[in-house]
């Protein structure tokens, strides 16, 4: 048994795009990632829209079969063929809440779902239970099992997404921007749900996101990505204090801090243009045209991670 | 002192849905002066947005102004015909939306769009007008503009479109700008950039600004005064270092809790309970009452009123009121021994 709950080695994930009649070029929204959580960890992936944090998530739970790479959970590679064994090792809670759970069912058919598709209960009481339990764990009760969902607000909904996700007794949860779509106010509750079951059942999450305060609460560690690959990774206090890599750096100088007098005082680094298009990578460094530092090494090599210092890599 | 550039007075829009009256803003009065930034925060469903959008007078029905007026420079705008209305919007106040995605019109050029605005609301004819949208493009950062003129607005990233929005906002030299959560829908370094681009139009043109938003770091970093709104009312205002430093609502003091800190320490947040008001069903007193772990018997009840908590404060919160009473018997206390 490894050290490592879930490992990623150089996973790739491309999605071929027409661009003629006949032709088509792949884009690379993952391109060479590899991380791995110990168990009862959390990792937080960061970047902006459109850099592929999204689709990692998704690829390690095999709902995009990954062009190359491996997963290994607990040591084990999963495959096309297994994936179906880990679906309840391995669970997903998605962005939205409003369109993830199916408006035709009632709260408990949505979180007995799993439990019945993987046969786990044996008696009719046995799953009412479990479901009355989930809902508890996440501090709702036996008696919103049987409304549906557009009876609850966006918080209460993101909640029986995480009860559904939990129904399986999972050991490892990607979180895809679990929060982004509700109020601040609803945010702390949700926040504060998945440290509490975090330290109750001692899950691992994947927790993407593009809001670096959020994600920089709730982690242990950070994994900045930018177009398609992990460009640093480190502590999460590390990151935040010391970013190393000059995109790492610009994000964080950009984050609006609640806070008058700090923002009045702090240097922004601006980063100039936009991301470049996926379909057309820049050569080298994908950061290279937006970088303040870049030099000619730059345009020629795709840097890797290396580590600087102890459990911190960057690739520049 | 003069007249303030623009006084919102004791303003209500309503919302007539099948499940009753909406109330979405619910007497909110405030006044802006020239070339000042207000920023509103508050959460979805507060009355942000529907305060801007009855300040334009773009309430899609069933919205109406039911009450209240909007002065500017003393005249009331909600009397207004609407020609006067479109004199109005664009010349004197412009708005920017959310969502650069969807408030750009799909078949028409960049700019088409920019030169539409310019050719309605001043005498330029067509060939100024073109040069105009050109120079506005270049003063919102876009590159290679005579290209974008062209362009469609499929072919520009999303924070390329919010620069659009924004030039074609600016191109009457507006008196008032009105940003509606200018860059919830934008990355945090094309944020950064929008943000950074605001603070210096604003400070090249002088306009005043009316930034509404949910992220209080927008606010803490862009604002002289903040309005703190919950279920259509104010409940606390005052400049941005009272408000943070400061808070004198449950409400406020709530949300400073329950937002992460950039800081090392992973100290647990608090989140505010519950969840918020259903406004169709407006409780009898203070709307934040059910949420407020400090809630008093007169909260249910009463309606608490605004306050000065000194010179640039004010709050509606029952426990300021407490606080006072409170005070001036420990004061008899302490005299008394």
């Amino acid at each position: 048994m490894s050290e490592y709950l879930l490992e990623v080695r150089d996973l790739k994930q491309y999605f071929p795009v027409r661009t003629g009649w006949f032709t088509s070029k792949p884009l690379k929204a993952v391109d060479g990632v590899s991380f791995a959580i110990k168990p009862g960890e959390t990792l937080g992936l960061v970047g902006e829209s459109g850099c592929g944090k999204t689709t990692v998530g998704r690829t390690i739970l095999h709902l995009y079969k990954p062009t190359a790479g491996e997963i290994l959970y607990n040591g084990t590679p999963v495959t096309p063929q297994n994936v179906r064994n880990f679906r309840q090792e391995m669970q997903i809670v998605f962005q939205d809440p409003y369109s993830s759970l199916n408006p035709r069912m009632t709260v408990s058919d949505i979180v007995g779902e799993p439990l019945d598709i993987h046969g786990l209960y044996s008696t009719r009481e046995e799953r009412a239970e479990r479901i009355t339990e989930l809902l508890n764990l996440v501090g709702l009760n036996s008696d919103h099992a049987r409304r549906y969902a557009h009876e609850f607000s966006g918080g209460q909904r993101q909640r029986i997404g995480i009860a559904r996700a939990l129904a399986v007794n999972p050991k490892f949860i990607v979180c895809d921007e679990p929060v982004s779509a509700l109020d601040v106010s609803i945010q702390a509750q949700v926040i504060n749900t998945f440290e509490d079951l975090q330290k109750k059942l001692g899950i691992a999450y994947l927790f993407i996101a593009h809001d670096l305060l959020v994600v920089q609460h709730i982690s242990q560690r950070i994994a900045v990505m930018y177009l398609g690959r992990i460009v640093e990774i480190a502590d999460a206090d590390e990151v935040i204090a010391h970013p190393m890599h000059p995109y790492t750096q610009s994000l964080i100088s950009a984050i609006p801090i609640p806070d008058p007098n700090t923002a009045r005082t702090r240097k922004r680094i601006p980063l100039e243009g936009d991301v470049p298009s996926p379909l057309n990578m820049p050569s080298g460094c994908a950061f290279r045209p937006r970088c303040r530092y870049a030099t000619e090494r730059c345009a020629k090599e795709c840097p890797s991670l290396t580590e600087i210092a102890p459990g911190h890599q960057i690739a520049c | 002192m003069s007249t303030p550039l623009l006084q919102v007075k004791n303003l209500c829009t309503s919302f007539n849905v099948d499940s009753g009256e909406v109330r979405a803003v619910n007497g909110i009065s405030f006044n802006l002066e020239k070339g000042k930034v207000l920023g509103i925060v508050g959460e979805s469903g507060s009355g942000k947005s529907v305060t801007a959008y009855s300040i334009m007078r773009i309430l899609v029905e069933p919205g109406r102004i039911t009450g209240g007026q909007i002065l500017f420079n003393g005249e009331d705008i909600v009397q207004y015909s609407r020609k006067q209305m479109r004199e109005f919007r664009g010349k004197r106040v412009s708005i920017i939306f959310q969502d650069p995605m969807t408030s750009l019109n799909p078949v028409y050029t960049i700019g088409n769009q920019l030169r539409e605005a310019i050719l309605l609301h001043t005498d330029r004819n067509r060939e100024q007008a073109n040069a105009r949208a050109l120079e506005m493009l270049q003063l919102v950062g876009v590159n290679e503009p005579e290209k974008r003129l062209k362009q469609y607005p499929y072919e520009l990233s999303g924070g390329m479109r919010q620069r659009v929005m924004i030039a074609m906002a600016l191109a009457c030299e507006p008196d008032i700008l009105i940003a509606d959560e200018p860059t919830t829908a934008l990355d945090v370094t094309i944020q950064a950039q929008i943000l950074e681009l605001m603070q210096e139009l604003q400070r090249k043109m002088g306009m005043a600004i009316i930034m509404i938003t949910h992220d209080l770091g927008v606010i803490a970093d862009m604002c002289d005064e903040i309005i703190v709104m919950y279920a259509g009312r104010i409940c606390e205002r005052g400049t941005a270092d009272e408000i943070f430093y400061n808070p004198r609502h449950e409400y406020t003091k709530g949300l400073m809790r329950s937002i992460p800190r950039l800081d090392t320490n992973h100290a647990r947040l608090i989140p505010i309970a519950g969840s918020p008001v259903d406004l169709t069903n407006m409780p009898k007193g203070c709307a934040f009452a059910s949420r407020c772990d400090r809630c008093m018997k007169i909260c249910l009840t009463e309606l608490p009123e605004e306050l000065d908590i000194n010179d640039d404060h004010k709050a509606a919160c029952w426990m300021n009121v407490k606080q006072v009473y409170d005070e001036a018997a420990a004061e008899k206390e302490a005299e008394s021994k």
